[in-house]
């Protein structure tokens, strides 16, 4: 592996307060204070952002059971594309992440064909039915960075609270997709005028906000961590927002979706606008645009969720919640910035300290020392997302044809280019 | 003389203008004539081959328009199936290319999926008809009602129309709301609160938990079906406690206005949202309607194939 | 055509009709939507004058038998057609104010067909222009105009328009 120049970009460190032109040098896989002495690749990064590798807390790589949506293999493909050097990837696989053999499966599978970083998570609940709790202590042997239902959402608030509790033992945060099965019942969309006009069954935001504030109320109990995950009600930011202010242990994520769509998109019945949880108001976009802003929100997260095309063309009711999102989160973030509700500093946090602090990963600096994974972004150049060009199996995103700025044009994961625009790897 | 009409596909209330909406009463109006002659037919689809895929069963509807279909000598044909077993067996999307290799050339589906015409319309080149779509839209039900009270009362603007039942589950409902708002009648919905929930008050209705401030003053009452299936459980208590707080019994319905029309889109729980004696009153226009909707939908068959359609 | 040669070319033309020898008992006219209408009210009440009697005046819309819509931009308006009388064993004299390829006669023929069998069905046209696509011929004509195909005949009564008149156009 060469040593790695990477020379007069513009460095965003934000664990280290860099925000400044000067060059990175990655040696034998691990950033180097010292420029290398010879056999150098240099990449010319003028003009580029460069930053810590990006990392990614909440993907569905789908691997084991379901490779026909996405494989390993193919969803660390479309990471690297996206610029993500690291993604932690959700237990609804077949059989469930409940136990240590999926865990090493997806470890040793990693090491085969995996281009990127993947952080396993384990299991709450058994098969992740809500009844019993996994062999948490286990999975953390094995290797997982924190546990969660995700897919599912533990309703017994009893045995979310006992969860928490002996997580906390291991360190293992707990992340929680956050939905109140009674009060969402079959809904397909969120609740409001449209779903009224589209005469589709709503899930009403309550449906999330219940049980942002359970766990609120856990994780100041169990004085342990919870992290929310995709939130899209304007209440559930105003209930973390909140309890941030009162010291609570808990934490939140947001997707591009939710900050850049509403539930108006729906009127097509387009089934790739339909997601978990599902696209709201304009209201509760702007909201999640504040909460990101002041810094209630500290991760951005895709929720990448591939599935079969010929799975998502039925009727909108019988679609599969989700949409793929790692090749567009970058663009759509970066978005953010360019309306100035944050600074470039500020939106790298989210993908790297932020994250990495949140499930104790020793990733998303550039201090000398630390794994070499960095990712180069032009933030410029305007493009046109075509879906049928994914490294993704799945071809479901509501933004095909979408003119998006910005991107990332290398990514570098322990030292290797694992992605470069216009190279064939 | 021509229309403006420029679609192949009728799959909502809410897409139509005023003017399309008045095309079509002014054609049901002309094949109403159709029915009163001894030969009831005339050659406009002939040779054109009509589809009626209902997903979701329904003996009137499609009966209706099979017979519309007909009396515009078109070749009929009848796919039934429950949700359940095109699931287990053929996706819609494959039925419907299916139906395409056969050249079909007009597709009228019921589906308890809302979107589920959209679906087609989308896929397809032959004329998609909605008959019903979940909770979404039932649009050629909204314009026979109308075509009633055009009849029997001269014109729809201006009307005080009162919407009874169960609104937040029906498609009925939602396509009378998008038609009467349009054309300028004055929609006031009314039944428990929550099945009217305070929503519906942003597509211009006024809604109303009191049964009596809904009919007074009302020059036409609909009336919906109440359906108590399983998942409606929770939304209120029994159909007892309907009747006796919704139901258009005998004295409520000798507080309403001498001359309201009382409509049905049928069928008619007797006893349960309408007592059985006013069902058969001469106010009630039930029948009426169920003449009209054969009208309405030979004008929407007529008009979906008639001129060629540029594609969307 | 003005006023007073639409008259005269009505009054000639109700001459005609009853120089044909039609049964009185069995005589009715039917009208074309929208022109013919009144023209066949018009001839109706002449052919009355001279036989002393009442002739039944129908009325038809011939959208719904036109051979003509699949290639149509957007479909015809359509109206209601009326034919209070039963046409079985009838002489219908048939009329309409242009008569042009036919395929409009051809139409109102298959309806009326619809509505029973006439004993004969003869046409009247108030004018003739040409360019017969199919094998139609007038029995009783106002006047004869040779056109062009791309120019148009516009006529206007006072029942419809509020005058009477014939214009050529191109």
């Amino acid at each position: 592996m060469k040593p790695l120049h990477i020379k007069n970009g513009r460095v965003i460190d934000p664990a280290n307060r860099i925000d400044e032109v000067r060059d990175v040098f990655i040696v034998d896989g691990k950033i180097s204070a010292k420029p290398p002495s010879d056999g150098v690749e240099v990449i010319d990064a003028t003009g580029k952002l460069v930053a810590p590798g990006l990392i990614d807390i909440h993907v569905h790589l789908r691997e084991p059971g379901r490779g026909d949506k996405e494989t390993i293999e193919t969803g660390t493909r479309c990471a690297a594309r996206g610029g993500f050097t690291s993604v932690v990837c959700m237990p609804n696989t077949s059989p469930v992440a409940d136990n240590t053999g999926t865990i090493a499966f997806i470890k040793q599978r990693t090491a085969e064909v995996g281009c990127v970083n993947v952080f396993p998570t384990g299991a709450i609940s058994k098969e992740l039915k809500g009844e019993e709790l996994a062999p948490i202590g286990s999975l953390r042997r094995a290797g997982v960075v924190a546990i969660t239902d995700d897919g599912n959402c533990v309703q017994n608030n009893e045995l979310m609270r006992r969860a928490v509790e002996y997580a906390r033992m291991f360190s293992l945060p707990v992340l929680d997709h956050c939905q109140d099965y009674n009060l969402v019942a079959d809904g397909v969309m969120n609740e409001g005028y449209w779903s009224t006009a589209l005469g589709l069954r709503g899930w009403p935001a309550a449906g999330e906000d219940v049980i942002v504030a359970r766990n609120i109320l856990l994780a100041e109990q169990a004085d342990w961590w919870i992290h929310c995950q995709h939130l899209s009600s304007a209440r559930s930011v105003e209930l973390i927002r909140q309890a941030k202010k009162r010291g609570v242990k808990i934490s939140a994520e947001a997707c591009p979706h939710h900050f850049t769509l509403t539930d108006e998109c729906l009127k097509t019945y387009d089934t790739n606008f339909k997601m978990n949880p599902p696209l709201r108001t304009e209201r509760d976009r702007e909201a999640v645009l504040e909460g990101l802003a002041d810094a209630t929100i500290e991760c951005i997260a895709s929720d990448h969720a591939p599935h079969c095309t010929y799975e998502k063309e039925v009727e909108f009711d019988l679609a599969p919640f989700g949409i793929i999102g790692l090749e567009t989160e970058l663009a759509l973030s970066l978005e953010l910035v360019r309306r100035k509700l944050l600074t470039l500093s500020q939106l790298i946090e989210k993908f790297t300290v932020n994250p990495a602090r949140l499930l104790s990963l020793q990733k998303g600096t550039l201090s000398a020392g630390a794994d070499g994974d960095v990712t180069i972004i032009d933030p410029d150049p305007e493009w046109t997302y075509d879906v049928e060009q994914s490294a993704s199996k799945a071809r479901n995103s509501p933004f095909h044809g979408w003119k998006l700025k910005g991107r990332a044009v290398v990514t570098i994961v322990g030292g290797k280019i694992v992605w470069q625009e216009n190279r064939v790897s | 003389m021509k229309t403006d009409w420029q679609r192949k596909d009728l799959l909502s209330i809410q897409d139509l203008s005023v003017d399309e909406i008045n095309t079509v009463l002014d054609t049901a109006a002309a094949f109403k004539q159709v029915g009163k002659r001894t030969i009831k037919k005339v050659p406009s689809l002939r040779g054109k081959t009509l589809v009626n895929l209902f997903i979701e069963p329904s003996t009137r509807t499609r009966i209706s328009f099979e017979l519309a279909a007909k009396r515009l000598s078109a070749d009929v044909i009848n796919i039934t199936a429950t949700a359940s077993s095109i699931a287990k067996g053929e996706t819609l999307k494959d039925t419907a290319l299916n139906l395409q290799a056969l050249n079909t050339d007009i597709i009228v589906i019921r589906h308890s999926a809302a979107g589920a015409p959209h679906f087609l319309a989308r896929l397809l080149k032959a004329s998609v008809i909605n008959a019903g779509d979940g909770a979404h839209e039932h649009p050629t039900q909204a314009l026979l009602d109308a075509l009633t009270i055009r009849e029997k009362k001269g014109r729809i603007e201006g009307l005080n129309v009162t919407i009874l039942g169960d609104i937040l589950y029906s498609r009925v409902a939602r396509s009378n709301i998008w038609l009467l708002t349009k054309l300028g009648a004055r929609v006031t919905l009314a039944g428990p609160s929550t099945l009217v929930p305070r929503v519906f008050e942003q597509f211009g209705c006024r809604v109303t938990y009191d049964i009596e401030e809904a009919i007074r003053g009302a020059d036409v009452i609909n009336l919906l079906r109440i359906q108590h299936e399983r998942q409606r459980e929770t939304m209120f208590p029994s159909i007892g406690e309907y009747t006796a707080m919704f139901g258009l019994n005998k004295e409520r319905f000798a507080r309403t206005k001498p001359d309201a029309l009382i409509m049905h889109p049928g069928p008619i729980n007797r006893g349960v949202e309408i007592d059985s004696e006013i069902a058969d009153c001469n106010r009630s226009v039930i029948l009426e309607q169920v003449t009209n909707g054969l009208a309405v939908r030979m004008a929407v068959l007529f008009l979906c194939s008639g001129g060629q359609m540029s594609e969307p | 055509m003005d006023a007073v040669a639409i008259e005269r070319a009505l009054a000639r033309m109700a001459h005609e009709i009853v120089e044909a020898d039609p049964p009185p008992e069995a005589l009715a006219f039917i009208g074309i939507c929208t022109n013919g209408v009144p023209l066949a009210q018009r001839l109706a009440v002449r052919v009355g004058a001279i036989l002393q009697g009442e002739f039944p005046v129908g009325e038809i819309d011939i959208s719904m038998h036109r051979d003509d819509l699949a290639l149509r931009e957007t479909p015809p308006a359509v109206g209601p057609s009326n034919v209070s009388f039963d046409v079985t064993d009838k002489t219908i004299v048939l009329v309409d104010d242009v008569l042009f390829t036919g395929r409009s006669i051809r139409a109102a023929m298959d309806e009326i067909a619809d509505f029973g069998r006439p004993r004969r069905i003869q046409l009247a046209v108030l004018v003739d222009r040409g360019h017969r696509e199919l094998p139609i011929r007038p029995d009783f004509v106002g006047k004869n105009v040779p056109t062009a195909i791309d120019e148009c005949v516009r006529v206007h009564l006072v029942e419809v328009d509020g005058k009477d008149e014939v214009l050529l156009e191109k």
